[in-house]
């Protein structure tokens, strides 16, 4: 027995989600979205930084009522373990494969988003889990949430790396070891002003610094936020075997490097959170779609670690206007068959995130054999030409 | 390497919902395979499953960020199922 109808439901108020619902209100499509955590955001964190451009496209002048931290001006990658050489340049420049960009907090940025997106007229349900699927031979036709059922024309999974749900359809969504990258992250609170001198900048702009190679199995991660920093480690799961350290002991010696640690010294821990990224290899990608079912952000690995930036904030953001519009497409044809569904993997593929995507794996690779001791400008720029960013 | 994290320490300053009584991961404590068990323990970012002194695997879900490491590493091994908790329940950000 079916308790509620809606036009489309979706899994998951993350960043996909929360754009999907967003376009789909917009588009006066009735529209429900079921988080488990009990705001959106609450489940959620990031390195991060989110580039501006393909949110941009679906509320136009964001960045200037939004939640978000620091623009970002300055860029560092850094190699080396025991001496970190690093390279430092101003962010319109060399590297700004997708323009401008800000920090972010998940927990606010998130719940801003869902804001707006009920002010369009989605319906947000927050703190409720989505158990299973409806499924009529092979359809897809609504959720169950405890012992509520929900039917819909369309569910769109934005649920995330660990799609549960994609999984129970079958889908190989699920990273695999050597594709899931865990990333553990402190926040760490310093008054604004000992961020601006230790960082050497002003106002409201913001570094973003990728370090590679910084230990055994794991690399760096530092962002400046308004008055906190949010500096991490990243490592692949499988790489666990080749070290003996633990991953949480990871971040503790990243910390304690002596190049790194007066950058936080005197910072006090706001938050301690760790989250999986998934990093397609082998032109990986897990199924996109079915009948009745779209998969957006993590939940489809859309997610590209460039090696000197890391990309899944606007590649959700992308996916989940895509697959909004797709699903506005369908209803428009009353045809929400794998056939016409089929749609949003043209789409996708017609979009910038499947070039992301496919440059991802080689320009990490290229990254990490970037050599300092010769020219390093010069070799990087080498590695953005081979990774077709240039 | 000097500092010894302190996993319970940063734990501390989180927000939990914790669901006291039902855990949303089943370890299965039968499972031997001492390497197995050792890989689980070290990519553990919040340091939930420990050994005694007694080398018996110890697994507490209280302070689970839910990130799916050992899911992803061990499912169908040491980790029997994985879920997250139910709504409104685990770990909640506020920052993010
Ligand atoms: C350490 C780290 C650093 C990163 N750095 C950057 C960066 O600098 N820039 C960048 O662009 N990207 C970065 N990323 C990647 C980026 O954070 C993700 O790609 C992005 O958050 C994906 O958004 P999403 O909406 O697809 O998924 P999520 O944000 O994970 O949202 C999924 C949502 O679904 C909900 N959900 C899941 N299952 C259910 C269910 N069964 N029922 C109800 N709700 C459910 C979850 O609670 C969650 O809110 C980083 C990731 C990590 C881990
Ligand atoms: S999900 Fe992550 S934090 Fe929770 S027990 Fe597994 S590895 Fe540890």
């Amino acid at each position: 027995m079916s308790d509620e109808r809606f036009d489309c439901i979706i899994v998951g108020g993350g960043l996909a989600g929360l754009t999907s619902a967003y376009v789909l209100a917009a588009a006066g499509i009735e529209v429900l979205l079921i988080e488990k955590g009990n705001y959106s955001g609450a489940k959620n964190m990031t390195g991060g930084r989110l580039y501006s451009h393909s949110l941009e496209k679906v509320i136009a002048n964001f960045a200037e009522t939004a939640p978000l931290e620091r623009k970002i001006v300055k860029e560092r990658f850094s190699r080396g373990s025991a001496e970190i050489l690093t390279l430092e340049y101003d962010s319109s420049g060399l590297l700004a494969p997708a323009g401008e960009s800000y920090t972010v907090l998940r927990g606010k940025f998130d719940r801003w988003l869902a804001d707006q997106a009920e002010e369009q007229g989605a319906m947000l349900v927050h703190g409720v889990r989505v158990d299973n699927l409806l499924i009529d031979d092979h359809k897809v036709y609504g959720v169950i949430a405890g012992d509520e059922e929900m039917e819909a024309d369309v569910v769109i999974l934005a649920d995330g790396v660990n799609s549960l749900l994609g999984q129970k359809l079958g889908y190989k969504t699920m990273p695999l070891a050597k594709q899931a990258v865990l990333g553990v992250k402190e926040l760490i609170g310093l008054s604004e002003k000992i961020i601006d001198q230790r960082f050497n900048i002003t106002d409201d702009s913001g570094v973003a610094w990728m370090l590679s190679g910084c230990g055994d199995v794991y690399d760096g991660f530092i962002y400046t936020n308004k008055d906190s920093i949010s500096i991490g480690i990243t490592m692949t799961l499988d790489d666990i075997d080749k070290t003996g350290n633990s991953a949480p002991q990871m971040l503790e010696d990243f910390k304690n490097h002596p190049q790194i640690a007066p950058l936080v010294a005197g910072g006090r821990l706001l938050e301690y959170s760790a989250h999986l990224i998934p990093e397609s290899k082998e032109n990986y990608l897990p199924q996109l779609y079915g009948a009745g079912v779209l998969l957006a952000g993590d939940a489809a690995a859309l997610c590209a670690n460039l090696g000197f930036t890391l990309r899944g904030m606007d590649l959700a953001i992308e996916s989940g206007l895509l697959a909004a519009q797709t699903v506005i497409m369908a209803k428009h044809e009353n045809d929400f068959s794998t056939q016409s569904l089929a749609l949003y993997k043209k789409k996708l593929e017609n979009s910038f995130i499947m070039n992301c995507l496919k440059s991802a794996e080689n320009c990490r690779n290229l990254t990490r054999e970037v050599d300092f001791n010769s020219d390093p400008l010069n070799a990087f720029n080498n590695v953005l030409k081979n990774a077709g960013i240039k | 390497m000097a500092g010894k994290v302190n996993v319970a320490e940063k734990l501390g300053v989180n927000k939990f919902n914790t669901d006291e009584h039902n855990s949303h991961i089943d370890v299965n404590k039968d499972y031997t395979d001492k390497k197995e068990i050792d890989r689980v323990i070290r990519v553990c970012p919040a340091a939930t499953y420990s050994l005694d002194e007694n080398e018996t695997l110890f697994f507490e879900h209280l302070g689970c960020l839910e990130c799916g490491s050992c899911k992803v590493l061990s499912e169908g091994k040491l980790v029997k199922s994985w879920n997250y908790p139910v709504g409104a329940h685990g770990i909640e950000y506020r920052l993010g």
